[in-house]
């Protein structure tokens, strides 16, 4: 489905603002481009996805945040980066930008003290700032404060070659390197108008799914260790290990860094490979029932996870949660299906939604996309057509002028969009990576609101945000 | 749940046996390692893992190596929660500007003896984020590094070399370059 793009009027931009306050629209992006803003949207009941812009004058453009929560942290990153002021934004404090002292929101009430945590926390991961409020066990409030890991991705991507460009994609977020590197690749193909030749589109596919049964295998793991049962995360560590290691018998990489490439696929996958990524679907659904079943039957373990961390339905709608976050809690989408992309449109398989929106939904979310992901590595092997791996890119042509591209991928965690403009050189002129954790990290405040601060980790992992991907 | 721990009682362990120490790795760090330190640090080395900047990749192997098959904790190699327990902080990433001052602090709250272990290609010397004017550029531009593991990220088996190297050296003073395959047995 081709994506609409328009410049359009204040008039016109605060008409989308009014289309989002009100549900009809979602948002899947808003970034800043030199003098330019712009928000990618989908149309809640049709599907349909647009870009548009707004030409900012003096560095001015109406907020979106204003009526519209979910923009507010875009809006603060692009002041940030650019300097863009959005007018009448309810919150202006910096985001990316560390320098000086941070304000945190103020709470008041009696019996309330805080709780600082981060950025360096206790486990091996991102680092990030949280800040609880609770009373005595309960938390009342937790502010999160990120851009720790702020690496200035989209600034180093300005003027570099699309090669270039695409080896920082594939390191906005490690755990989705695949997906980041398929939607950018799939955004300068949209760009240059490029066709990937059947073959690299089904192995590009089946890279994608491995990535997501080793992620998922890793959170259900750790999410059950969270609640301080073991055995589940040495099985499931187990497992993700055996997918990493035939992703690197089958595609050179444990992560499968750098091998979609615009184009296509960096490398070919051998029968040899291929056998061993069916032995991977059959180990898997030997050991993994086992692992289910004692997830479900574990009553100690259910009593951590079920009714805990509940994020509501009508939050993961207005924010547009993408993935295991906003399928269990009823949002049914999945950028596989809407708006979809080859191969899935030639493939069968379920999007998974429950309505409970607890931890144990997530897990439970998780667990059905790991047997979905199973039939499809399997499907995608055996229909695997035959042929070239990758098309070249064309060489640029003056005449063309510059080129925009947008794709919407899904990676493990949800909906990854990339935006990109190619200059009359070939070299990117503008790119912006939009990590599904955008519109996560801000429920993961509403969805641990009156639960105890020793559920916490729980219910983070069960969110699994990416801090470098949020913060590029 | 019977059943899954029965067939781990009757199945043989799933744990492979370690690589060798890195054999580059142990030159580079007989340098740093002085006698003392290694008597006072006996066999175990407790590991303070600081994500400064990277991409999550090299989180995700060292992670790895806890799983079943690598079992770090069998050399007596740890991860501790707060680096005033460490003897050894694991920098990952090109050292954001946004983490300079936490790394740093995280230093300042480890005591000595101790070494910090550079993992990956940006926390070498920025790798991809290099030119970045958000990022310092490697670990050694903030703390002074003992050991680098390269890799993007590196795998676990490399990790664990490299681990494996330092605890050789800090631990007993075994001869540079023929470290790890005699305590392969014994590990």
């Amino acid at each position: 489905m081709a994506w609409a793009r328009s410049i359009v009027s204040r008039d016109g931009w605060l008409e989308a603002a009014e289309r989002l306050r009100s549900g009809e629209w979602s948002l899947l992006g808003l970034w800043g481009e030199r003098d330019v803003a712009r928000m990618a949207l989908i149309e809640v009941k049709t599907g349909e996805c647009r870009v548009l812009g707004i030409v900012c004058e003096a560095s001015h453009f109406p907020s979106i945040g204003r009526l519209h929560p979910p923009a507010i942290r875009l809006e603060r990153a692009m002041h940030d980066l650019l300097g863009l002021e959005p007018d009448g934004s309810p919150d202006t404090r910096p985001w990316l930008r560390h320098d000086g002292a941070y304000r945190f929101l103020p709470v008041e009430g009696e019996s309330l003290h805080q709780i600082p945590v981060g950025p360096v926390h206790a486990g091996i991961i991102e680092p990030g700032h949280f800040r609880f409020t609770a009373n005595g066990e309960t938390v009342v409030r937790l502010e999160e404060r990120l851009g720790y890991v702020h690496k200035g991705i989209g600034a180093l991507m300005t003027g570099a070659p699309i090669e270039r460009a695409a080896t920082l994609a594939a390191r906005v977020s490690g755990d989705s390197t695949v997906a980041f590197s398929l939607a950018f690749a799939r955004a300068v193909e949209d760009a240059l108008g490029l066709e990937v030749p059947p073959r690299g589109v089904w192995l590009r596919a089946l890279a994608a799914e491995l990535e997501r049964l080793a992620n998922h295998f890793g959170d259900i793991g750790a999410i059950c260790n969270d609640a301080a049962f073991g055995i589940m995360h040495a099985h499931c560590g187990l497992l993700r290990e055996r997918v990493l290691r035939t992703a690197a018998a089958s595609f050179g990489h444990r992560l499968m860094m750098d091998r979609v490439i615009p184009g296509g696929m960096q490398c070919e996958l051998t029968d040899e490979g291929a056998r061993q990524v069916l032995a991977l679907v059959a180990l898997a659904r030997r050991q993994f029932p086992d692992l289910v079943e004692v997830y479900e039957n574990t009553a100690s373990l259910k009593d951590r996870t079920v009714g805990t961390g509940i994020l509501s339905p009508a939050l993961a709608q207005q924010f547009a949660a993408g993935g295991y976050v906003g399928r269990a809690s009823g949002r049914n989408f999945d950028a596989r299906r809407t708006p979809g992309y080859a191969p899935y449109d030639a493939l069968e398989f379920d999007v998974p939604v429950v309505q409970a929106g607890d931890v144990n939904a997530r897990v439970w979310i998780r667990i059905r996309e790991v047997e979905q992901s199973l039939g499809l590595i399997e499907e995608i092997v055996n229909r695997l057509p035959a042929g070239s791996i990758r098309a070249p890119l064309p060489l640029p042509r003056a005449a063309q002028g510059a080129r925009e591209g947008v794709a919407l991928v899904e990676g493990f965690r949800g909906d990854i969009l990339a935006s990109i403009r190619i200059g009359v050189e070939g070299r990117v002129e503008q790119c912006h990576l939009r990590d599904p954790s955008w519109f996560q990290w801000p429920l993961l405040e509403a969805a641990i609101e009156g639960n105890i601060v020793a559920d916490f980790p729980l219910c983070n992992k069960s969110f699994n945000c990416s801090y470098a991907g949020h913060d590029l | 749940m019977r059943r899954l721990l029965l067939r781990s009682f009757v199945q043989a362990p799933l744990t492979e046996p370690a690589p060798p120490a890195d054999d580059r790795a142990l030159a580079e760090l007989a340098a740093r390692v002085n006698q003392v330190s290694r008597r006072r640090l006996g066999r175990t080395l407790a590991i303070r893992e600081v994500d400064a900047g990277s991409c999550n990749g090299c989180e995700l192997e060292i992670h790895a190596l806890g799983n079943v098959l690598y079992d770090l904790e069998r050399f007596g190699l740890k991860f501790v929660a707060s680096p005033r327990h460490a003897d050894v902080l694991l920098v990952t990433g090109p050292v954001t500007v946004n983490m300079r001052e936490a790394l740093e602090r995280t230093y300042q709250a480890t005591p000595d003896p101790k070494w910090v272990i550079a993992v990956g290609d940006c926390a070498r010397n920025g790798g991809v984020f290099a030119e970045s004017p958000a990022c310092v550029g490697g670990v050694s531009a903030v703390l002074p590094v003992d050991l680098h593991v390269p890799g993007c990220p590196p795998s676990p088996i490399v990790l664990l070399g490299g681990l494996l190297a330092l605890l050789e050296d800090s631990s007993t003073g075994t001869p540079r370059g023929q470290g790890g395959r005699e305590k392969e047995g014994g590990a």
